[in-house]
């Protein structure tokens, strides 16, 4: 099953969009989304993995034994971190939303926006 | 009806998406069999070239630095959002207390987390010293700093955690952490070097001051995540404490 984890990936992304068309509460889109960006996480390990290859720290083990790659979990790391600062953002949003209009639900609020 | 519609057009889509993925995931290279690629390259010349025994660290805060600024940048400006966001224009003035009875903790919860915070704020302050020579950084520990920050919360009450924590301390070093980053890579171009070129000496691996600026930079990103999650969370507090307060005075 060599590609098993990019199709979780696609899975991650494809099932969060379901979630975002079909959502009846702002609170449980935002959710929705971070489950899409999860499959971006999953992806980007996914490419770096290495059979055999440790982590790549090279404090107890010696340079030059193989390891995954480093870059793909940097760029996770960036990922995570814009992740968590675009739902504190969106949740914020949220939060205003509720408090303007008294509803969390999108098919309503368009109703509001006429 | 029209969530009927809105299923059927979301299927469509869906369904062309998930073909075009597959696609191309049985276009990428066997899983766990990549070759030859930048990170390889990387990982050959870390030890040798920087000093630094944490690859991840090393790239980074040196190898892709700018592009931590950035990140830092996105979560600098995303406080700054939050903060607008939630505040109202026409807003009474808060009454700290007002969140004070109904968010009151039990004596067991004060008494853990004080005991807790000393070990969370040191845990923090290692993760985030250690980055370049363990798994770990600045992102890492200063996220683990804010929830030390945070435990003064749960201990206390929202004027304590406001009084003590946001305006003394998460302000300035939320703009320290910022700053500091900037202050760093352009001490690259005052060596005449280029921006956030590592212009320090490297030292020897493994030990806490070897390569270079990285430390440094671990450090700032350090006090700005740990700030940011801070003032976040002190934002959504206050909300609640609004909430509560109008709920109080009728």
């Amino acid at each position: 099953m060599s590609v098993l984890p990019y199709f979780v990936a696609a899975w991650l992304v494809l099932v969060g969009l379901y979630g975002i068309a079909t959502s009846r509460n702002l609170i449980h889109l935002i959710a929705c989304l971070s489950v899409v960006q999860s499959g971006t996480y999953v992806v980007l390990l996914a490419i770096g993995f290495r059979v055999g290859g440790t982590a790549p720290v090279f404090s107890d083990v010696a340079p030059g034994t193989p390891t995954v790659d480093p870059i793909v979990a940097a760029l996770t790391l960036t990922d995570v971190v814009v992740g968590a600062t675009v739902t504190a953002l969106l949740l914020a949003i949220a939060v205003q939303t509720h408090k303007r209009t008294g509803t969390l639900d999108p098919d309503e609020l368009r109703e509001l926006a006429g | 009806m029209r969530h009927r519609a809105r299923l059927a057009l979301f299927s469509a889509g869906a369904l062309a998406l998930a073909v075009l993925l597959g696609w191309g995931v049985l276009g990428l290279p066997r899983f766990g069999h990549t070759h030859d690629t930048v990170g390889d390259v990387i990982t050959a010349a870390v030890t040798g070239e920087r000093h630094v025994s944490e690859t991840v660290g090393a790239i980074t805060f040196d190898y892709r630095g700018i592009d931590t600024m950035g990140e830092e940048l996105i979560l600098f400006v995303a406080v700054a959002a939050v903060a607008i966001v939630l505040r109202d224009e026409h807003e009474e003035p808060l009454d700290e207390g007002a969140g004070r009875t109904s968010l009151q903790t039990s004596e067991t919860i004060r008494f853990i987390g004080l005991a807790l915070l000393p070990c969370v704020v040191l845990l923090g302050l290692y993760i985030v010293s250690h980055g370049h020579v363990s798994p770990g950084g600045g992102f890492q520990g200063g996220v683990i700093l804010a929830s030390g920050a945070l435990l003064l919360f749960l201990a206390g009450d929202f004027r304590t955690f406001h009084r003590t924590v946001s305006e003394p301390v998460g302000d300035p070093a939320e703009a320290v952490g910022m700053g500091g980053y900037l202050v760093i890579g352009l001490a690259g171009l005052a060596f005449g070097a280029a921006f956030l070129d590592n212009v320090l000496p490297f030292g020897s691996s493994g030990d806490i001051a070897s390569g270079g600026v990285i430390p440094l930079l671990n450090l700032t990103v350090g006090l700005e995540v740990g700030a940011g999650i801070v003032l976040i969370t002190i934002e959504y507090l206050e909300t609640i404490v609004r909430v509560r307060q109008r709920e109080v005075v009728p």
